[in-house]
């Protein structure tokens, strides 16, 4: 009994470590990133004794130290309870979303099989969506919270397009749960595992590729990221919905920005390509299609897997970042416009042909 | 292993519906007597869902399903009457919406 | 008001510390921690619960309601309810109340003014409430029919499997008219909050 609640409390621990210091990671690359793609040099100022490591030193040391000490500022008439929460209830959703998504193959020590995902959910894709739609709190709070009306008016814009796109993302995610057959995150990684024709593995993207465009773009709106970011307008809202913080306050809001950036992307390699799949990687080693076979002891087997789940969010994380610093932002009633008439019907299409296809099947591939 | 005794959760749901009764006698904010309903709502809710396990039985749930769609949307129709009064008499408040009174 | 939720609070906490004193029993070998964390959810359910009644500013009790809910799925979810927990998050706290909260900022709803009822009436639904809920102890208590103990559930209860079969083929009729009761209710929400029928 204590075992199991240890390991439990373990599991948590590491999802918990690794949304952070996902988050963490992304603001540098993000920095320095942008910062290739604009041909510039980006952040390198701030250096211990000269060392200035490519920016680490300024983007992960001085600058949550600036964060954490600056003054926060409380606008005047301001609901003080409220402002203080919004950050918050913001960050707490989309750090505990990532629970649910399974970094590895169940492991095996002594006698013990232990998943290796912090939460194993029957019903993981609608916890998951779950936290998600909880993060319209946090902008609603935050814009209201601020007595201000810009403030109030980026909140408003957000929480509605919030609201728009997560219907969008709901009904391109039925698409792939019919396709599986199931909503256990787990279990659809490991049905992406068989081989189609004996060498094509069956990563979800070959069965759902409009289901996986309209998820990515869905996925980006709800975290507001550019093109859809006018909630968040530099150039016409100062900051939107948290123009009226500083601070811890501010610091939080940025890193809901990128553990949501992190969200989405594991939930795109997990639905659409393979989660903690390496192509031809079996239990025991590499089958590769042509009849050789490369035996592997079943740790390695494990640290592979876990090591390309990996990869792959951070190569999902590399790509929306790349989307910001290249596409323009869409207007506000483009956007609108673009989930109800765009992408609602496209992902209600998407619905329609699957079923079609999976009763023409008789059941989940 | 022992479960919590049903007695305890049928308690909680009936606590839960008195303050949700309570608030809609006493409070005169139309959206606050709203939540209050929204409250026994979920009270009953909690009952069905207990009554669920005892019995072994998904019906229980099945009605919570039911119970939370009709909620949804009978919240939307009511608040948006509620918009509608508004824009009429610029009040929320239970005691000045008397449109029906002679 | 607050006066009312204070007796409230307190004739509450005492009875369901008796409920829990009465049937828990002293049991130390880790059965209790299941009772330790009902009474923790309980009683943050019955604050929460009384804060949607007692604050005055309309966000705080919107709030307080969201807290409410989400507890509530918690609840659901030690009761092997778990896709009702699920929806219960995603529908009640993530879009309906999204929705109350919507409606506050609209109508731009501060702090309510003191509350000028008539004399009595506060004293009247303190009596009703406590009627009802005595009443309601009584029958839970004394119930008028057998109570089956059930120990385990089966596997697999409260999956979507189950939930899904038990949906499409006894409860069929019933899902049809709600689905044609909520495109009513869109329609009718959408026409209603509208300006002018031009």
């Amino acid at each position: 009994m204590g075992i199991e609640v240890g390991i439990a409390a373990i599991k948590a621990l590491i999802v918990i470590l690794m949304v952070l210091s996902l988050a963490g990671v992304l603001g540098w690359i993000e920095r320095k990133g942008s910062a290739l793609i604009q041909d510039r040099i980006g952040a390198n100022r701030a250096s211990i004794f000269g060392v200035a490591a490519a920016g680490l030193v300024n983007t992960l040391m001085a600058d949550p130290l600036k964060f954490l000490t600056k003054e926060d500022i409380l606008p005047v008439r301001a609901d003080r309870l409220l402002h203080t929460l919004a950050p918050c209830v913001n960050l707490f959703p989309v750090i505990v979303a990532f629970a649910a998504i399974p970094f590895g193959d169940a492991i095996t020590i002594g006698e013990r099989t232990v998943q290796l995902q912090a939460i194993p959910l029957n019903v993981g894709m609608l916890y998951v969506l779950a936290m998600m739609s909880l993060g319209v709190y946090g902008v609603v709070l935050g814009g209201w919270a601020s007595n201000d009306r810009l403030s109030l008016l980026g909140g408003i814009r957000g929480s509605a397009q919030m609201i728009s796109y997560e219907i969008g993302m709901g009904l391109s995610i039925v698409a792939m749960v019919m396709t599986f057959g199931t909503l256990d995150l787990q279990e659809m990684v490991r049905a992406q595992g068989h081989l189609i024709g004996g060498w094509l593995p069956a990563w979800g993207i070959l069965y759902q590729p409009l289901a996986f465009l309209i998820f990515l773009c869905t996925g980006i709106a709800e975290s507001k990221r550019v093109p859809f970011d006018l909630p968040e307008g530099e150039s016409e809202l100062v900051s939107g919905y948290f123009t009226e913080y500083s601070g811890i306050k501010y610091l939080m809001f940025f890193m809901t920005d990128f553990a949501e950036v992190a969200v989405v992307a594991g939930l795109v390699t997990t639905l659409f390509f393979g989660g903690w799949q390496v192509p031809y990687l079996m239990t025991d080693g590499f089958h590769f299609p042509g009849g050789g076979a490369l035996l592997v002891p079943r740790l390695l087997v494990v640290l592979l897997q876990v090591a390309a789940f990996m990869v792959k969010v951070l190569l999902f994380c590399w790509l929306q970042i790349l989307m910001r610093w290249t596409l323009p932002r869409l207007r506000y009633d483009q956007l609108m416009r673009f989930g109800w008439k765009g992408l609602l019907p496209l992902s209600l299409a998407n619905v329609l042909a699957t079923a079609t296809v999976v009763l023409a099947i008789g059941g989940p591939a | 292993m022992t479960l919590v005794p049903i007695q305890l959760y049928l308690i909680l749901g009936a606590v839960l519906f008195t303050i949700g009764a309570v608030g809609v006698l006493v409070r005169r904010n139309v959206i606050v007597i709203f939540m209050s309903i929204e409250l026994m709502l979920n009270a009953v809710n909690l009952v069905f869902v207990a009554f669920a396990r005892q019995l072994q039985s998904m019906e229980g749930q099945v009605t919570v399903f039911f119970v939370m769609t009709v909620a949804a949307a009978e919240a939307a129709v009511g608040l948006a009457i509620i918009i509608a009064a508004f824009r009429n008499r610029e009040t929320v408040n239970a005691d000045e919406l008397n449109f029906l009174r002679w | 008001m607050i006066v009312l939720g204070l007796g409230l609070l307190v004739m509450l906490m005492i009875l369901s510390l008796a409920g829990v004193v009465v049937v828990g029993g002293i049991d130390l070998a880790g059965l209790n921690l299941g009772h330790v964390v009902f009474a923790l959810q309980a009683s943050l359910m019955i604050l929460s619960a009384l804060g949607v009644i007692v604050n005055r500013s309309p966000i705080r009790s919107a709030l307080s309601l969201v807290v409410t809910l989400f507890l509530l799925a918690v609840m659901f979810v030690s009761l092997d309810a778990h896709l009702v927990a699920m929806l219960q998050v995603i529908v009640y706290a993530g879009a309906i109340m999204v929705l109350f909260l919507f409606v506050i900022m609209l109508l731009n709803l501060h702090e309510d003014r003191p509350a000028m009822v008539r004399p009595g009436v506060r004293g009247f639904a303190g009596f009703v409430g406590t009627l009802f809920f005595l009443g309601a102890v009584h029958f839970v208590m004394h119930p008028l029919g057998a109570a089956p103990g059930a120990a385990t559930v089966p596997a697999g209860f409260g999956t979507i499997e189950q939930l899904a079969e038990q949906l499409f083929t006894r409860s069929l009729l019933a899902f049809e008219v709600t689905s044609i009761l909520l495109l009513v209710a869109i329609v009718g929400a959408v026409v209603l909050a509208k300006r002018k029928l031009a």
